[in-house]
């Protein structure tokens, strides 16, 4: 049971592996500082961006299609997050609001193109990465939209009291026994066999304590980041979308064979359509995050975060072709990304070599799972 | 009697899981050879041994070619000493035309500029040789898949080729491109050519073969001369066992009228004054097995598609169903009707190769797993695909292995419990048991019989004329879009379906 487990998951585990060995040669290189709590929560900030993106992208890889217009998506709607916060004054929860509807029609309007009127989802989202960009400075008439006010700013630079951050983790531990305790009782329902007690307590403990380590550590420093929570939320949210969810079995089956999958009832167009929503909304929230830690939002913000993206959804072990993919491969790639811009920031590498490594850190990663699919 | 291969003491495991035991296999010059076993049986193994798809030291014995021994590392290898392979799926690039197909990799060039008259002029002499009456500049594309097939034997003669390997090779085609292909395969062996010859059609294998060797579970059984030979003991061969009947029939009540098609025509999608389908109309009844028969190209799969809702052109059809008129404008419509369908193509349309076989199972049926949130009901799902994987007799080490690791006999099984589990009320089967072996097509049938017992209606649309004879209640025949015939199956014979296939109309 645990050696099929450790195999099928063998590539997250790889990633997981490749970045605590990136982690321990920047804490090397930098004699013990990039492992402390205050840089560990750090980079838990950073990546938060990228991979709330990477994780609307990865659904939408999933089904078989990309979406290039994140980057922009992501710029304008943190304009639009700045232009009803600086410039119209409006309170926050109606900024949130109507940003978030605000990405999910902009996720529909891709998603109706690509899923409707059959053009490549590829041509769809350049078009959007230039048309969002230029909605974006037209909008901002090229300017930087600041000083935002304190209460948006909450949203990306505040932390949580350190009672509510392990409240957090307590109600995390016992959504997942509950969750365990009912999914035996329905087992046993069916005459289905259960895994041993002994075997569940143990997997729960050793969940339980990570989770509390890990809000251990953010609280040693200043309590857990406000985005990181949202991020840790929407990994909860999603990976019970693709794992539990109809909608999420049907993306993955889009994906791994769209006429099959049509003809076993699927509705292909309106679900590519409502991954393409979902996405969008997803970019919103990365949006808002974005102009609340920046305290502004610019013509060209968001600029190439798509391609950050992407790379995150396939270090963490997602395939171009569709069908295959997991959120939290994707969020261990991530991770990747945001070890290795932060280690070389602390580092003062110039930044043209951050590109090149972060080029090659890529290549090397995709090349290693294509090698190690062909042995098997 | 010196040998053009020989193949001798071959053994090839996977990972512990003998595929090959100790297999011995010749072929002489200017001979026709035909290898015979059930799916699985280690046929297509022993051909990627002698192939160097699995390279040499990959497995165990000896090859010898021409008086040389072969150990080939790739199927390069293998192809430059004149051995060459044609598989079931073909390896044509679509939007090249049939010359540069052929010369794909060896195009006749000076200097990097092609010789394109050169190349014209021998393209033209290797299409007569395969009787195939076609301008060399005709895109793939445009070509039948019965015409493709013979492009890539010219392909394969333009290498020299002295020993041909056909892997089921008309499995997809129809009757009379399966005459023609078996006419070159003859005149081949007159020029001196040799070819191995896999096929579950054992007719077509009694009219060519010199020798037959059968293998069952990667065990040489036996090499025989054909006049030794006839269609059962071969069977029997394959098998290990007697089949006494190769159709379960069995007796069952017939009901009343459970589904209507009135009028259905279709057009081509892309030249809308074709009718693929031209105002057909039929009755299906409770328990009742319709069999559809007629040529490649009659509209059966089309009218299927109507009824199914995944035509892909236009079409009209009035479909009753227990005399209640319903409308199916996509296949989830259909389903919600329980009207389910197994379609022909099972690669492309009926497996989704890199999900697991529960997976593949339950992907109908989803919506019956639905719990608020949107949550699948894991526990009862997983219950129903053990269940039908007990009752169809799947063969798989666990259900969530990925469906691509199982034989083809066995995808198809899940591909039927799939639209079992929605509890159909007419199931559609579109060519039920092409490429699937002798043992696991009796299953099938079997199968069927107990779904018709349930009370399900049947229509199952074969190529087979045997299949359809020995399992249908009921005959339609089509020709050119059009119903020809409806004949109830008693004294039904092979030429009378066949006599209306060729479009003169009868009614029995």
């Amino acid at each position: 049971m645990l050696k099929t487990a450790i195999r099928k998951n063998a590539k997250t585990y790889m990633m997981l592996i490749a970045m605590l060995a990136i982690w321990f040669l920047f804490s090397w290189m930098t004699d013990g500082s990039y492992l402390t709590p205050r840089n560990l929560s750090n980079l838990f900030r950073q990546t938060a961006i990228t991979g709330i993106l990477a994780m609307g992208m990865v659904f939408v890889i999933i089904t078989g299609e990309i979406d290039l217009s994140v980057g922009s998506l992501m710029g304008l709607l943190g304009g639009v997050a700045a232009v009803m916060d600086v410039w119209l004054g409006m309170p926050l929860y109606v900024t949130i609001i109507v940003t978030l509807l605000c990405g999910f029609l902009l996720g529909l309007w891709n998603g109706f193109w690509v899923a409707f009127r059959h053009v490549p989802s590829f041509i769809v989202t350049l078009a959007g990465m230039l048309a969002f960009r230029g909605v974006l400075v037209g909008m901002s008439k090229g300017t930087t939209i600041a000083p935002v006010s304190s209460g948006l700013t909450q949203l990306g630079q505040s932390y949580l009291p350190v009672g509510i951050g392990y409240s957090v983790a307590v109600a995390v531990l016992a959504l997942m026994v509950v969750s365990a305790v009912r999914g035996r009782k329905s087992r046993v329902e069916y005459g289905l066999p259960v895994p041993t007690v002994a075997k569940e307590v143990r997997k729960l403990t050793l969940f339980g304590v990570v989770i509390l380590f890990a809000t251990f550590l953010m609280n040693s420093y200043r309590g857990i980041p406000t985005p990181v929570l949202i991020m840790m939320t929407l990994i909860g949210v999603l990976t019970y979308v693709a794992n539990k969810t109809t909608f999420g079995r049907r993306l993955y089956a889009i994906g791994g064979n769209i006429e099959a999958a049509r003809l076993s009832g699927v509705n292909v167009e309106r679900m590519k359509l409502f991954t393409y929503a979902m996405n969008g909304t997803l970019v919103a929230v990365a949006g808002l995050i974005l102009t609340s830690r920046l305290g502004a939002a610019s013509p060209s913000m968001g600029n190439m975060a798509e391609l950050d993206a992407i790379a995150a959804c396939v270090i963490g072990g997602t395939s171009m072709a569709g069908g295959v993919g997991t959120v939290i491969g994707t969020l261990v790639g991530a991770l990747v990304m945001a070890s290795l811009d932060n280690g070389m920031s602390m580092m003062d590498i110039a930044t043209f070599w951050q590109y090149i490594v972060k080029g090659m850190i890529l290549l090397l990663a995709v090349w290693m799972d294509v090698s190690s699919k062909k042995q098997a | 009697m010196s040998y053009l291969l020989e193949m001798q003491g071959i053994s090839k495991d996977f990972s512990g899981i003998k595929a090959l035991d100790n297999v011995f296999f010749n072929v002489k010059p200017a001979e026709v050879v035909s290898l015979c076993g059930e799916n699985g049986s280690g046929k297509s193994t022993l051909m990627k041994v002698l192939t160097g798809v699995h390279p040499a030291g990959s497995y165990a014995g000896e090859i010898t070619f021409n008086g040389k021994s072969l150990s080939a590392q790739s199927i390069k290898d293998s192809e430059a000493v004149g051995i060459a392979i044609i598989h079931q799926e073909l390896a044509l690039v679509k939007e090249l035309s049939i010359m540069e197909n052929i010369f794909l990799g060896s195009e006749i060039h000076s200097y990097g500029r092609i010789n394109f008259n050169a190349m014209l002029q021998k393209t033209r002499e290797l299409l007569k040789q395969v009787f195939l009456d076609v301008p060399p500049t005709t895109l793939v594309k445009h070509l039948g898949v019965g015409q493709q097939q013979l492009v890539e034997i010219a392909k394969a003669l333009s290498k020299n080729a002295s020993l041909l390997i056909l892997d089921e090779p008309s499995s997809s085609l129809t009757e009379s491109e399966t005459k023609i292909l078996l006419n070159i395969v003859c005149s081949l062996r007159e020029r001196g050519v040799s070819c191995v010859y896999i096929s579950h059609k054992l007719d077509e294998i009694m009219a060519i073969s010199d020798r037959v060797c059968v293998i069952r579970d990667g065990l040489h059984i036996a090499t025989k001369e054909i006049a030794e030979l006839n269609q059962d003991r071969i069977i029997q061969m394959m098998v290990g066992r007697e089949m006494a009947n190769l159709f379960p029939r069995e007796d069952h009540p017939i009901g009343d009228v459970v589904l209507e098609v009135r009028n259905c025509t279709a057009h081509d999608p892309w030249v809308q004054d074709i009718k693929r389908v031209d105002d057909v109309s039929f009755t299906v009844r409770e328990g009742e097995i319709l069999g559809i028969s007629g040529l490649v190209g009659a509209g059966r799969t089309e009218l299927m598609q109507c009824l199914f809702g995944c035509y892909p052109g236009s079409y009209d059809i009035e479909i009753l169903l227990d005399n209640k008129p319903i409308k199916v404008r996509n296949s989830a419509e259909a389903l919600r009707q329980r009207v389910a369908m197994v379609p022909e193509d099972r690669k492309r349309h009926g497996i989704i190769p890199g999900m697991s076989v529960a997976k593949n199972l339950s992907l109908a049926n989803l919506l019956n797993y639905q719990q608020k949130m949107d949550c699948i009901d894991s526990s009862h799902e997983v219950a129903d695909v053990l269940e039908y994987i007990k009752k169809l007799r799947v063969k798989t080490a666990s259900p969530d292995l990925q469906i691509k690791s199982l034989s083809g006999g066995n995808q198809q099984k899940v591909v039927l419990a799939k639209n079992l589990l929605i509890g159909p009320k007419v199931l559609i089967l579109d060519e039920p048991t092409r490429g699937v072996d002798v043992g696991a097509k009796y299953e099938i049938y079997k199968v069927m019989f107990e779904l018709i017992r349930e009370g399900i209606s049947i229509i199952m649309v074969s190529s087979e004329l045997p299949e359809v004879l020995g399992i249908s209640d009921r005959v339609l025949v089509m020709h050119e879009g059009k119903l020809k015939g409806n004949f109830v199956n008693q004294d039904l014979t092979q030429e009378m379906i066949m006599e209306s296939a060729l479009g003169s109309c009868s009614d029995a």
